[in-house]
């Protein structure tokens, strides 16, 4: 399956990822509507180590920690893609504990959110791709 | 064509259902279940009171699993496990064949001999769907509830009813709340947010005599309430494991395969003691994510497969009023401690140049990366560490290493 991928040699640390993002997933039509002045819940982030950045968001992993520590029964895997149920979640977190890759995060609500590769939203392919200027994120099959 | 014989149905009989049928599709399955309920998210019952679920989301698997699985669920209590005959007898006589046996039967609450403890018209365990509904029944905004126990049980079913009771007193023997998962430091910013939020703590404290609405502390402190919560602790089930001829210290002993001393029983969960990594030493880990694992990696195994779990360890992810708290591993005294204060407490616990142990309290965000640092015992040096205890980051791996996490399929 396509996943998200990152080229950390690529990356410039815009983190205009973050802001598609955040954006995508805001269910507005209008980006400044959606993200002005307000705080921002993107399900993907910029790291820095020593000048190097990076982009994190969920790696979709084929036996995925969070899947098997959900304590509500939330979090499943659909052809592939690993899913939180919002409605089921009841924020507890175990999924942040158990995620090596730091990419599961509470969002406004409080129920735990993360990269679902656009699919459910209005971009229909992730948005943090299809915006990063230096194609420091992809997403294709590896 | 094999006959798999569940005895339990939570988390670990869910597990075992789904390693079976990842492996096996055709054979049967038949799950015997002492509860009336579906597979519900036992650790949800306290979030049910505080009304963040309700009873059909708090389904750990959708209304249709045992029929997707082929799987016959039955209602009723095993009593008698034949390891020779291969037989499970319920308590309504029935009697149930098996090729290969999955013991899930959970752990229940241990309550001590407490004086006068029959003379309590309302009192209540925490452990199950129907102990939360019969709590929920009992309520009146009025009530005076007294919890006994501060521990991850007691305290969440304090939160659960902090907005439904009148007033809320937890006592405990130990001198700290959360005493198995925090330090005195950590327990007392913890105790402190719960206070905030009307809890009433007696600590080091414990009732030893009740009579009727009033319990004698040992302080010599007298309590009256309406509402009696005994959250003292539990006990793995193990009868059906002893009878069995299977071997059972605090739990039913499986090796890291969930295979018990007996060839052909399995038993997985908060009824079996297998391995702490973190440690190195026997445990029961009674926690939902092992439940699950355990499950999973016995179904497996049952199923011909081979599943072997060798990183299980304690962890828990708790909040209370919107404070978490985040914590895994072993905390030893002769560790090093790596400390931040900047945001709530950050406590890294390292020794041989690995981290053993971390408490979060307070910004638990990609706390996900030290529990992997401690389940790897990946080795670490001190300019690790000092970017560490600021903040989990990806940065602590090699370059080459982080390329593979983020480039590659994992």
């Amino acid at each position: 399956m396509k996943r998200v991928y990152v080229n950390e040699e690529w990356c410039l640390g815009c983190r205009l990822c973050e802001y598609n993002c955040a954006f995508a997933n805001s269910g507005l039509d209008d980006m400044v509507k959606a993200l002005k002045g307000k705080p921002i819940f993107p399900r993907v982030h910029i790291e820095e180590d020593c000048g190097i950045t990076y982009a994190v968001s969920c790696r979709h992993c084929t036996d995925p920690l969070c899947v098997k520590s959900c304590i509500a029964g939330a979090i499943s895997i659909e052809e592939g893609v690993v899913k939180i149920d919002k409605n089921k979640c009841v924020g507890c977190l175990t999924c942040v504990l158990v995620c090596p890759y730091g990419a599961v995060a509470p969002g406004p609500s409080g129920a735990a959110q993360k990269c679902e590769l656009c699919l459910q939203n209005s971009c229909g392919a992730p948005a943090c791709v299809t915006g990063c200027p230096n194609n420091a994120i992809v997403y294709e099959e590896r | 064509m094999s006959e798999y014989l569940i005895i339990g149905n939570g988390t670990a009989a869910a597990g075992c259902i789904e390693g079976i049928r990842s492996r096996d599709s055709e054979s049967s399955i038949t799950v015997v279940s002492a509860e009336e309920h579906h597979v519900y998210s036992r650790p949800l019952i306290s979030y049910y009171l505080e009304g963040k679920t309700d009873l059909d989301r708090m389904l750990y698997r959708p209304r249709d699993f045992y029929e997707k699985n082929g799987v016959r669920l039955i209602f009723g209590k095993a009593v008698k496990c034949d390891a020779k005959k291969r037989t499970v007898t319920l308590a309504d006589k029935q009697k149930l064949s098996f090729d290969k046996l999955c013991l899930c039967t959970g752990s229940s609450p241990f309550v001590p001999p407490f004086e006068g403890l029959e003379t309590v018209e309302k009192r209540f365990a925490f452990m199950t769907l129907d102990d939360s509904l019969a709590l929920e029944k009992a309520l009146t905004p009025e009530s005076r509830v007294l919890i006994v126990g501060a521990g991850l049980i007691g305290l969440k079913c304090a939160e659960g009813i902090a907005e439904r009771a009148g007033s809320i007193t937890v006592c405990d023997l130990a001198d700290r709340v959360l005493s198995s998962i925090l330090d005195s430091e950590c327990a007392a910013v913890m105790q402190a947010h719960l206070e905030k939020h009307g809890i009433s703590f007696m600590l080091g404290d414990t009732a030893v005599r009740f009579d009727g609405s009033r319990a004698y502390m040992k302080s010599g402190a007298e309590v009256d309430f309406d509402i009696l919560v005994l959250a003292v602790g539990v006990r793995a089930e193990t009868a059906l494991a002893s009878q069995a001829g299977c071997e059972v210290n605090r739990g039913i002993i499986i090796d890291n395969k969930m295979q018990t001393t007996v060839p052909g029983i399995f038993a997985a969960g908060d009824c079996s003691e297998g391995f702490d990594s973190s440690t190195g030493s026997r445990r029961v880990l009674a926690i939902l994510p092992n439940a699950y694992m355990q499950g999973r990696a016995a179904g497996i195994n049952m199923a011909g497969g081979s599943s072997a779990l060798d990183d299980l360890m304690p962890m828990n992810s708790i909040g209370f009023f919107g404070l978490h708290c985040a914590t895994a591993g072993a905390y030893p005294q002769d560790a090093e401690v790596f400390e931040d204060r900047s945001a709530g407490i950050r406590r890294l616990y390292v020794r041989d140049g690995r981290l053993c142990g971390f408490i979060v309290i307070g910004d638990v965000s990609r706390a996900g990366i030290y529990t992997s640092l401690v389940r790897e015992k990946t080795p670490l040096d001190e300019a690790d560490m000092d970017k560490l205890k600021k903040f989990p980051s990806l940065a602590v791996f090699l370059p080459e290493t982080r390329r593979k996490k983020l480039g590659g399929v994992v």
